[in-house]
């Protein structure tokens, strides 16, 4: 197996494009040649490439749901816990648990949970902060948060050949490509 | 550049719309326009600008360190009227706040492309909005070492906040108002502060920008769930920019005030600080465009828009007004209509018509097609508007309290010159920060406008290849 020792040497191979048509279909034919360990990279999120790419859904939504009834649930025993138990006090007349005058809290907090759970999901599932990647050795690549598309294909993945892959990505339409240490 | 070519308010023949950016501009010009002032430093007016706003910020220190020293007596309060400038500032600056969460989330989940323009800048008004607006509560009562006494936790006494009282729910929205508003923002900020990372010519600025975009590549695996995340935020921002002044107004609502005690408050609050925000975007960015010369970026449109929703958010505030009064008359409590007749015929009359002249009178300008295109006239309006929402607040809070229930407490309220220097010092931050960000973040959101340009649509073809292309 010389082939893996070559793989080994290299993180992958990076092809470039010029428009967001050119990336958007080069990648349906890089999913369709069956690679799994690749990627996109543009400038702004382009319509329709997570199909494009094949890509499933995303998760995070679950996960907002979850942690953002953990935010309700906590307003609610915050409040019952302070005014019916911890520190109970006639206040206006109301009932210990005053439940209309609790909705704002609950709202509140409900709505804290899930926004931070959004926002550090996002982060957890694409795996940031990474301050380093084996991308950013590339000097072309600093293009790719400007005006330039990417796709990168890894080395690890099963079907990646050095010839054969960077051949195949100049096929489907790349201006350049180069190979990631 | 000449004008005629950055008109574009008016209606394409061919598309039905014009487009949102001007010229024959691609991605990468976006991109050097944007970060151009970063990069180049700013021009002398800023400099000006900023002296005088970190001025300003001395004085409101100094006046809060006077306040502390002294405790409230500094300020104008009096007996009815325990409630005076800290609260109306409050007030006006978290209204301001909301026009920069309706740009940033409702526009995005209505799918109004023209927000991109403009997005940034807005909700960075807001986050600082915001932060002028929590120093009053910080401060009103002038015992800095009691501040805790607003969290949710017990006091040295071991009592507890009451959950039951407005009051904390205000704590509780505003905070995390200002809290999902700094998460929304930042969000939007990182795949732009990856560009600026990217164009950084100095190693320190390569990695400050760097550390701040956080390792952000433009992987679409990870634009995946960043435009979720995205999405989930503006649902989250949209409920929750209206709960924020609908509670703020349940400070007032709730209590038992003639003129406060009204169902219409929330609404009517709502409206108000959208009303009251656009003109403060309108005023922040009309010098921007001009200065930074991003008026094929922000364009006369963009101008055009807002200026239709100041029409009709100031129209609603009018009809609020109005509607109080009728109120006041039909409800046939003689309370509430005195409070009404003494609001607009008593001894704060000045306040009231001043009010009315800016908030109602003012925006009806904007019917006119001329007006709404003309950002002189734009900018001139929205000083008027931000004005009138002021003297909203000032009615509301100041008319009410003078004369309540009982006329031998009824009394004439007037500022100190700490009231002044209080408020105008928090004008002193909020230009310190928005001039700090203009300095070192892009106050163009470089990614979204990309999106809405014709170019960025996957199966966008150029004039004369559609032919070989079409299949």
């Amino acid at each position: 197996m010389a082939a893996d020792t070559t793989n080994s040497a290299h993180w992958g191979a990076l092809a470039e494009f010029e428009t967001a048509q050119d990336i958007y279909h080069a990648c349906e034919k890089v999913r369709d040649a069956g690679f799994k360990n690749w990627d996109a990279f543009t400038p702004f999120p382009v319509h329709g490439l997570d199909g494009a790419m094949g890509m499933k859904d995303s998760k995070l939504p679950w996960i907002v749901l979850v942690i953002g009834l953990t935010g309700t649930a906590t307003a609610i025993t915050l409040q019952y816990w302070v005014h019916s138990v911890e520190y109970p006090l006639v206040i206006s007349g109301k009932p210990f648990f005053a439940a209309p005058a609790y909705v704002p809290i609950i709202f509140e907090l409900s709505v804290l949970f899930s926004a931070a759970a959004a926002v550090f999901g996002m982060l957890g599932l694409n795996g940031l902060p990474r301050l380093h990647h084996p991308l950013f050795r590339s000097k072309r690549f600093e293009r790719v948060t400007d005006d330039r598309f990417f796709i990168a294909i890894e080395a690890v993945d099963p079907s990646f050949d050095l010839d054969k892959t960077v051949a195949f990505l100049k096929d489907i339409g790349a201006t350049h490509v180069e190979l990631v240490e | 550049m000449e004008m005629k070519g950055l008109d574009n308010a008016g209606f394409d023949p061919v598309d039905g719309r014009a487009p949102l950016v001007i010229g024959r501009t691609d991605f990468g010009e976006i991109t050097r326009e944007v970060v151009r002032p970063i990069f180049e430093g700013p021009p002398k007016v800023w400099w000006v600008i900023l002296g005088v706003a970190l001025s300003l910020l001395g004085v409101l220190g100094v006046s809060i360190a006077w306040l502390f020293w002294k405790g409230t007596g500094v300020w104008g309060l009096n007996n009815p009227v325990g409630w005076g400038w800290a609260i109306i500032n409050f007030v006006f600056w978290v209204g301001i706040g909301h026009a920069g969460t309706l740009i940033s989330a409702i526009l995005f989940l209505f799918r109004q492309k023209w927000r991109t323009s403009i997005n940034r800048a807005a909700e960075a008004m807001t986050l600082f909005a915001v932060a002028c607006a929590l120093i009053f509560p910080g401060i009103h009562v002038g015992r800095i070492w009691l501040a805790y006494w607003m969290a949710p936790v017990p006091n040295q006494m071991a009592m507890w906040p009451n959950f039951r009282s407005p009051l904390l729910w205000d704590v509780f929205a505003v905070s995390i108002y200002g809290t999902v508003s700094l998460l929304f923002w930042y969000v939007g900020l990182i795949p732009d502060v990856a560009t600026m990372r990217d164009k950084a010519k100095s190693k320190f600025a390569k990695m400050a920008y760097g550390f701040l975009a956080m390792g952000w590549r433009g992987s679409n695996r990870h634009w995946q769930h960043y435009e979720k995340a995205y999405m989930i935020l503006a649902a989250l921002a949209t409920p929750l920019v209206l709960s924020v002044h609908t509670i703020v107004s349940f400070d007032f609502a709730v209590a038992q005030m003639p003129g406060w005690h009204t169902t219409i408050f929330p609404p009517y609050f709502v409206a108000g600080a959208i009303f009251s925000g656009f003109a403060m975007v309108l005023t922040l960015m009309i010098p921007v465009r001009s200065l930074f010369k991003w008026e094929h970026i922000i364009t006369v449109r963009h101008l055009e828009n807002m200026a239709k929703i100041i029409l009709l958010t100031g129209s609603l505030v009018g009809y609020a007004y109005a509607m109080e009064f009728f109120i006041a008359w039909y409800g046939a409590n003689q309370y509430e209509s005195f409070a009404f007749v003494n609001r607009a015929f008593g001894p704060y009359a000045w306040a009231y018509w001043t009010m009315i002249s800016c908030n109602v009178i003012t925006p009806q300008i904007f019917w006119f097609k001329k007006a709404r295109t003309s950002p002189m006239i734009l900018f001139i309006a929205s000083i008027f508007v931000n004005i009138g929402m002021w003297f909203e607040r000032f009615v509301i809070t100041v008319t009410s309290l003078h004369r309540d229930f009982l006329p031998s407490s009824w009394d004439y309220y007037t500022p100190s010159l700490f009231d002044v220097t209080t408020f105008i010092g928090s004008f002193g931050l909020f230009f310190t920060l928005f001039m700090l960000f203009l300095r070192f973040l892009p106050a163009i959101a470089i990614a979204e406008v990309k999106t809405v340009m014709p170019e960025a649509d996957p199966h966008y073809h150029p004039e004369g290849e559609h032919a070989e292309e079409a299949h």
